[in-house]
């Protein structure tokens, strides 16, 4: 059976790992790891524990067996008539979540899902955590289905253009795909290292998609010294919390001043840098990799850092973040660059002129979208809950009349297993000036920490506090002024009010040139300009 | 004029409180006559539950009054999570991950062992023969507690729940008599707790009494209070399901033929017959909350009506319906937040237990009363005898 647990709704109360121990471990008090693929011995508990979570946050393929069959729902709005062929390009979380939301709001036309990847859909978070500890294999992670989707699969193929007139999708064996609504959801990809020659050294490695981690997880498994990470963000400090699980050495080089700055300020930076430190990592800040270096048969030995140090290594990590996936776009007139692919909040993409499109839609990493409480400004989130959550209003908005529509408004929310803390987040971090430790002490490791902008609450981080969450979400929406000026538990003597350490913001848009001609309204387009490189 | 929420802790309500929780819910958040509040509405109820502006410290709490320290349901972080945690680290993961699952063969043998015990009576009281004896014996199993002492902490177990009802007495007066009380049971448990230093076994106390930062006063009001909420609680869910499978019996015929679908009984029983109806203890308000476009000032008591907020028809569909195969059930049984139900597990897997053997060896069971006479008590409901004839019972 497979198993799916959205731990963006999970609060960490372990009652899974009481009922089907032998498949759900808490790590620490609220990080939660399970085997994504457990036995069919175990199907009895996984079931217990299912119907037991307190939010309800598992997702099981065949649900049968506890009686809890989905009905389906009854639709909100009335289908367009014309819209009988639905095409969805990217056919992972986001492609395969709105597939499933097209299902259950009765729409019965055809679905196709293009996938580049062959095999089904699977889940990435456990592939930074249980697969590199060998809890689950990386070819374990497929993500369970409610109820069948009744689509076309069309696998192991890249789409390579899109004829917006004539409402196509062109797939790189020749094909072309009709369809009346398309949903981009190609999602991104790992950042290789910038020197290809280095890069194609024996032990070089990004993680990014299955293959990537069944091959990392051997390697590791083969202990071969010390790891060395390039990059402390999210992935990059959960792949140093695996190999440090596994008692390999690690180094971790970062640019920045502390792991997760550039998420989550340099205050609370600091404090993931010490729990870095405390479990044995060998953490370099304010550092960089200049070099990789091979020997003579091609296996990475040391690494050159920007301090003059060198770093014997037997495998590099490169956890440099991820690029969107949206070359393919090119040509189509769609407003698709580095940024990802614009769109407005019902999900319907942008042309370059910024007009928006009614057949096209996007969601998922990919997806560039503007948040009312974060001043319209366009968003780019890379989190698990926003594929899921802006792939459902995707979905919804295709089959569903103007005024049936919905607008993608959730707050931000994602999570991180590392260390032994859960690491959870509400709202969007950087867009901050000031932080506080509201609740509970950095020095125990268990705190929450509010962000503010200009006098009002933006986000709220804990750490192995998740619970609280909630509470701040509802301050997020409501705009409640920061810092919080009230009793609570658990609150510290005094509220330091400290300044973000926000990495400068930098425009999503940068190196994108337009050139608009034209003179009257008619008339007047715009047009994007490749960066000559 | 008597407020609905008095009407409500009146004991003649008990049988069927649930038509004056709608009519509570009217009012979401409900100002008393005393200055408290009554929540009772879905939302407003799990905004509080995760609100760190609500405290569960005890505002007239006076711990002169007794030996023990206060345990950690009345407590706040940080202490609330470090006795929790320490607990936890002999009850369940991330440390003791597979003790409460390793009990299902004993729990199992316990069931068969009572039900074996009722073959030819052709009548039993649920309660007293079935209900009952699982938990006690399970939790004393557990805890470390001898099985035989029973009618000794059994007083003291029902002297303290009646001190949370506020029916029984003034405040002060009820504050005292738990502190009296709960002194008695900590020298009971303090005597075991040596013991077990002496000769450590393999349960929760051993376990307690192993841990250097468990000062022995916390550790004695840890197990006070499993012991308490071990048995006082269970007792009803197993109870209240019996009593809802016969009152719907094509679900006891499922259940007859479909064991596998105990777990999902168990928490449509959680939503629609808990046996924990209010948050005991109260809670009150360390600064001013507004909930429902009413402002519950700083210092208020709060009262939480968890079994009204999973009646509400604003979350459920057609909540006053027994639907076990309802989705996204969501109840609010164990409350939630960081005070969410330490032995939930232990209940949930004693009570499938329990209603699947219940189902499946019972033949032609048939309530003599309806509705049961019940516990008087308003937070901690349910019959206080439950007769069943039947016809007979397969053998294991």
């Amino acid at each position: 059976m497979r198993v799916v647990v959205d731990l963006t709704r999970c609060q960490g109360y372990g009652q899974c790992a009481f009922l089907a121990p032998d498949v759900f471990t808490m790590r620490g008090d609220e990080a939660l790891v399970y085997e994504p693929h457990p036995d069919d011995s175990q199907r009895e508990r996984v079931l217990r524990a299912a119907a037991a979570c307190p939010v309800q946050a598992m997702v099981i393929d065949e649900v049968n067996g506890l009686g809890r069959h989905r009905r389906p729902a009854d639709g909100h709005g009335r289908t367009p008539p014309l819209v009988e062929n639905v095409v969805i390009v990217g056919a992972s979380l986001a492609g395969l979540r709105a597939a499933a939301t097209l299902r259950r709001e009765g729409y019965e036309g055809s679905v196709t899902l293009i996938g580049d990847e062959l095999g089904d859909p699977y889940d990435r978070p456990p592939l930074s955590k249980q697969v590199l500890t060998g809890l689950a294999d990386a070819g374990e992670t497929a993500l369970p289905l409610r109820r069948a989707l009744d689509a076309d699969w069309i696998r192991g193929v890249r789409a390579t253009g899109l004829d917006v007139a004539a409402r196509e999708v062109l797939l790189d064996d020749g094909r072309k795909v009709g369809f009346d609504r398309l949903l981009i959801a190609t999602g991104a990809r790992a950042r290789p290292w910038p020197d290809a020659a280095q890069a194609a050294l024996d032990g070089v490695f990004v993680l990014r998609t299955r293959e990537d981690a069944a091959r990392l997880r051997a390697r590791l498994a083969d202990r071969p010294g010390r790891v060395l990470v390039i990059g402390a963000g999210f992935t990059g400090s959960e792949v140093a919390s695996a190999c440090r699980e596994l008692g390999l050495p690690v180094t971790v080089v970062e640019r920045d001043h502390a792991p997760l700055a550039g998420s989550l300020g340099g205050v609370i930076g600091a404090v993931a840098a010490e729990l870095q430190r405390e479990h044995g990592v060998d953490l370099r800040c304010g550092v960089t990799v200049t070099a990789l270096e091979g020997d003579d048969r091609g296996r990475l030995v040391r690494a050159r850092l920007s301090d003059g140090e060198t770093v014997e290594a037997g495998v590099a990590v490169v956890a440099l973040g991820a690029a969107r996936n949206v070359e393919w776009l090119e040509g189509s007139g769609l407003a698709a660059g580095v940024w990802g692919v614009g769109c407005d909040a019902g999900c319907r993409a942008f042309d370059v002129n910024g007009l928006v499109t009614d057949d096209i839609f996007v969601a998922g990493d990919v997806a560039r979208f503007p948040h009312p409480l974060y001043q319209y400004q366009f968003l780019a989130l890379e989190h698990w809950g926003n594929a899921v959550a802006q792939a459902q209003v995707a979905a919804h908005n295709m089959i569903s009349a103007q005024t049936g529509r919905w607008a993608h408004l959730s707050l931000p929310v994602f999570w991180s297993a590392q260390f032994g803390v859960n690491i959870k987040s509400v709202g969007v971090p950087t867009f901050a000036d000031q932080v506080a430790i509201v609740q509970g002490s950095a020095a125990d490791r268990r705190f929450v920490a509010a962000y503010g902008y200009r006098g009002r609450i933006t986000a709220a981080v804990a750490f192995g506090q998740a619970m609280w969450l909630e509470f701040y979400q509802e301050l997020i929406e409501r705009a409640a002024p920061f810092p919080p000026d009230f009793a609570m538990v658990d609150r510290p003597p005094e509220i330091q009010v400290l300044p973000a350490e926000m990495p400068e913001r930098v425009s999503p848009a940068q190196g994108a040139t337009v050139v608009v001609t034209g003179h009257d309204p008619d008339e007047r387009r715009a047009v994007l300009v490749r960066p000559r490189s | 004029m008597t407020t609905t929420y008095e009407r409500i802790l009146d004991h003649a309500s008990r049988a069927d409180p649930y038509p004056l929780y709608a009519e509570l819910r009217e009012t979401p958040v409900a100002r008393q006559p005393d200055g408290s509040y009554v929540v009772s509405t879905y939302r407003e109820i799990v905004s509080l539950l995760h609100d760190p502006r609500v405290s569960s410290v005890a505002e007239d709490q006076d711990a002169r009054l007794s030996d023990l320290p206060q345990p950690f349901i009345r407590l706040d972080p940080p202490d609330h999570d470090r006795l929790r945690r320490l607990a936890m680290r002999h009850f369940g993961p991330p440390e003791s991950p597979g003790r409460i699952d390793a009990l299902i063969p004993r729990m199992t043998g316990i069931v068969t062992g009572l039900i074996d015990g009722l073959a030819g009576r052709g009548k039993v009281d649920i309660v007293d023969d079935f209900a009952y004896p699982l938990p006690v014996t399970v939790i004393c199993e557990l805890l470390g507690v001898p099985r035989e002492d029973e009618p000794l902490f059994h007083q003291w177990s029902q002297t303290i729940i009646s001190t949370i009802d506020p029916g029984t007495g003034s405040m002060a007066e009820r504050t005292r008599r738990r502190a009296l009380t709960l002194t008695e049971l900590g020298h009971y448990l303090d005597g075991l707790a040596d013991e077990r230093l002496r000769r450590p076994a393999d349960d929760l106390l051993s376990g307690f009494v192993s841990e250097q930062e468990f000062p022995r006063g916390d550790l004695l009001a840890t197990s006070a209070l499993l012991l308490v909420a071990g048995h006082e609680t269970t007792v009803n869910l197993i109870a209240n399901g019996v009593l809802t499978l016969l009152r719907h019996p094509h679900a006891l015929g499922r259940l007859h033929r479909e064991p596998g679908w105990a777990p999902a009984v168990v928490e449509e029983l959680l939503r629609y017959e808990p046996p924990v109806q209010f948050l005991a203890p109260l809670r009150h308000a360390l600064a001013d909350i507004e909930l429902a476009g009413v402002t519950i000032p700083r210092g208020a008591v709060i009262t939480i009506a968890l079994a009204a907020g999973s009646r509400d028809p604003a979350r459920f569909h057609d909540p006053d319906r027994f639907d076990p195969d309802r989705v996204d059930n969501q109840h609010l049984g164990f409350g939630g937040g960081i005070h969410h139900c330490f032995g939930a597990p232990l209940a949930r897997l004693e009570t499938q237990l329990a209603l699947a053997e219940f189902a499946r060896r019972f033949i032609g069971p048939r309530l003599v009363a309806d509705p049961p006479p019940y516990r008087p008590h308003p937070f901690l409901r349910g019959p206080r005898h439950l007769l069943v004839e039947f016809d007979d019972i397969v053998p294991a």
